[in-house]
């Protein structure tokens, strides 16, 4: 990889373990913030490339996007855990599980990951496994509604299409 | 002062209501993948409010020290990360070495 | 405010006693590594409210720790159970 490259990634780094730095020890007297620095600058030199993993273009924009899905994804999280107490507390528990399998156009490594963890988050399903060439995804649902909404409606696989700025269904 | 205390009790009450029903659910489901749905969303949840309401208390008990409130933020975010994940890779591996899934009708396991 | 903060206590400990009987009873290997995890995540829960009763700011570092070797403890074992073998 070319020195900007390289570059942007030793920062990036750097400055993820100083932060982390600051936030685990709390102490600001000079002989340990000089000590601190001078580890975090030799663990970015000699392993940068295990965190940063090559050049994204519109890396900011899509940040930007991805913070803005965030308060959905937590709205979303509320909603399945009420599903599952009314589930669990009915007297009759009324689940129908069932397995289903779907495609789509995402292939980005980071966008499938994240709409695994979605659909983990989301009310009344579970990824089961992930086919990264394909895009094939299967799903364990415990009802019809919440496995008709992945399927037929495909709000989630819209949202992070439009975070991502691929075309995709 | 008792506003807090109010705002308080009702995140960990509400925490603490959502890890019990992840426990009667991981007792009462017929099966793996469906104990898998209550343990993996209820629990992430319920453990994230108990973590808030004590970052609460302490911002409004112990207002001039910033760097527990900023950790305990991290703790909460990892746990979100981490638990959807977890369920994941269990129930996949469950999936591979060929535990059958449940239908309606069937006896309990 | 102490009370309240031994109530919560009381009923995350009621909880894990609850998730003990699968680990114990459940039938195979997945429903014990399942009901381990759950008790991991609700360990981490007991520790940051225990460290506001005894008011001793330490435990925040050993919950953060502790959430992290839970997480890779529960993928090395879904890892062991799929394929064997950890590594070939």
């Amino acid at each position: 990889m070319r020195l900007k490259d390289k570059g942007s990634g030793i920062l990036l780094t750097f400055i993820i373990m100083a932060v982390f730095w600051i936030l685990l020890s709390g102490l600001f007297d000079t002989f340990h913030l000089i000590s601190g620095l001078v580890c975090c600058a030799l663990v970015a030199i000699l392993s940068h490339d295990l965190l940063v993993k090559g050049k994204s273009e519109k890396g900011i924009l899509k940040s930007l996007r991805l913070l803005i899905y965030i308060p959905w994804e937590l709205w979303q999280i509320v909603l399945a855990n009420v599903d599952v107490a009314y589930r669990v507390l009915h007297p009759r528990m009324p689940i129908d599980p069932r397995i289903i399998e779907f495609e789509t156009e995402l292939r980005g490594e980071f966008s499938l990951v994240t709409l695994a963890n979605s659909i983990t988050l989301t009310p009344g399903t579970i990824t089961i496994s992930v086919e990264p060439e394909k895009g094939k995804f299967r799903v364990h649902a415990i009802a019809k509604e919440p496995a008709d909404a992945l399927l037929v409606d495909q709000t989630m696989q819209r949202k992070i299409a439009h975070v991502f700025m691929e075309t995709g269904v | 002062m008792v506003v807090i205390h109010v705002i308080v009790t009702a995140l960990l009450g509400a925490g603490i209501f959502f890890t019990l029903v992840g426990s009667i659910g991981l007792l009462r489901f017929p099966d793996f993948y469906t104990r898998l749905h209550a343990t993996g969303k209820c629990d992430t949840l319920g453990g994230g409010l108990l973590i808030l309401g004590t970052m609460v208390y302490h911002l409004f008990q112990y207002p001039e020290t910033l760097l527990v409130p900023a950790k305990l933020a991290f703790l909460i975010f990892f746990i979100f990360i981490a638990n959807p994940t977890a369920t994941h890779a269990l129930m996949k591996s469950a999936y591979k070495t060929g535990v059958e899934p449940w239908h309606l009708g069937e006896k309990r396991r | 405010m102490i009370t309240v903060f031994w109530i919560t206590l009381l009923f995350i400990a009621i909880a894990v006693g609850l998730s003990l009987y699968r680990a114990v009873a459940g039938p195979g290997v997945f429903n014990r590594v399942a009901a381990v995890n759950i008790i991991g995540t609700k360990t981490i829960a007991l520790l940051v409210v225990m460290g506001y009763y005894f008011e001793r700011p330490y435990f925040f570092d050993i919950a953060l720790l502790y959430a992290m070797i839970n997480f890779i403890g529960t993928l090395v074992f879904a890892r062991y159970l799929e394929r064997g073998e950890l590594w070939s």
